[in-house]
């Protein structure tokens, strides 16, 4: 399990870093990309972040009265606190709390 | 060292002192859950170093996710760093020995305090030196704190993962108020759903990735024309 995740680790690193570097590997000294990379990193990191919401979500979907009352529950309160104050960490940590105090006292 | 950038820096990055602490506590809590010791959570904070997608790959791990699965998940998750490089791409060039690592250092968070440096500041390389290593040095810093503490925490933490859905909830609503294109979201989620009814909750991810993208890169040139004006 171990060496498992240590090559996952490391692979993950490379990618994360290819990515971070690219603009330097792909730009001599010009300034721009080329356009369908532009358009494509323009659009796709708020598609990857909802496809990541529902992977975070997928207990819920799949078992919506159950988990998935929980996780709304906590969803709601992360959602509805960082629109109204914009604070990244009271966020995380007023919706992890709910979540967390939903599944050990909520009734379902 | 450069002490009055090194002092600026540290004041400049108290923020991020208190949110990576955090984030990074739950994520040691969470690989120390998931029965990895803390060499592995601070090998991952140290080389990998980008807390959305860390928690992630623990997530893949315990569902025995095949590996091309996960290189895919954090080549794409990294796309939107793309972006933060190349705001800062001659600022870096000018940086020399030092450039590897802010590159290499780029977050969500490093991003947008580098962004919120104003452009004449005194000794502005160095402070944006300083700021990356104090930033890592964070989030290495709260991952041991979890891993450790983890094993010695009295009471249970279960639900403490829920940190990684709300902080990408967040980032969502973020990307939404950026552009008025909603489509890649809407988009993205419809077909995250439609491929976990079809696949299932253990393998619905690499479709779901791959459809994304793949329709994002053939969608026509003028359909995203309307953001830029926006």
């Amino acid at each position: 399990m171990t060496a498992r995740a240590l090559v996952a680790i490391l692979i993950s690193a490379l990618c994360t870093l290819s990515m971070r570097a690219l603009p330097f590997l792909l730009l001599g000294r010009k300034r721009r990309l080329p356009a369908w990379l532009e358009r494509l990193g323009r659009a796709l990191p708020s598609a990857i972040m909802a496809v990541l919401v529902i992977y975070c979500l997928k207990d819920g979907v799949t078992n919506p009265l159950r988990t998935g009352l929980h996780e709304a529950a906590g969803v709601g309160v992360t959602a509805a606190s960082y629109i109204w104050k914009h604070n990244t960490l009271l966020s995380i940590l007023l919706g992890t709390v709910t979540y967390m105090l939903a599944i050990r006292f909520l009734p379902i | 060292m450069n002490k009055p950038a090194f002092r600026d820096a540290l004041t400049r990055s108290l923020p991020v002192l208190c949110s990576y602490l955090f984030i990074g506590t739950a994520f040691g809590i969470m690989m120390n859950e998931a029965g990895y010791g803390w060499p592995l959570s601070a090998l991952s904070s140290v080389v990998i170093y980008t807390g959305a997608f860390q928690f992630v790959l623990v997530a893949l791990l315990a569902a025995s996710s095949p590996l091309g699965t996960i290189a895919l998940t954090a080549l794409l998750m990294s796309s939107r760093q793309v972006f933060y490089s190349l705001t800062f791409i001659d600022e870096f060039r000018r940086m020399g020995r030092r450039m590897p690592y802010m590159i290499a250092s780029m977050t969500d968070e490093t991003y947008a305090l580098n962004c919120s440096l104003p452009p004449d500041l005194e000794n502005r390389e160095d402070v944006m030196f300083y700021l990356a290593i104090l930033c890592q040095i964070y989030w290495v810093a709260g991952t041991l704190l979890g891993a450790i503490a983890g094993n010695v925490i009295p009471w249970d933490m279960t639900g403490i993962d829920f940190s990684m859905t709300a902080l990408f909830v967040i980032l969502l609503i973020n990307q939404w108020e950026g552009t008025r294109d909603h489509l890649p979201a809407v988009g993205g989620a419809a077909v995250a759903v439609v491929c976990l009814l079809i696949f299932g909750g253990s393998s619905f991810m690499l479709p779901a990735l791959l459809i994304t993208s793949a329709a994002l890169l053939l969608r026509p040139a003028k359909a995203d024309r309307r953001e830029e004006h926006a």
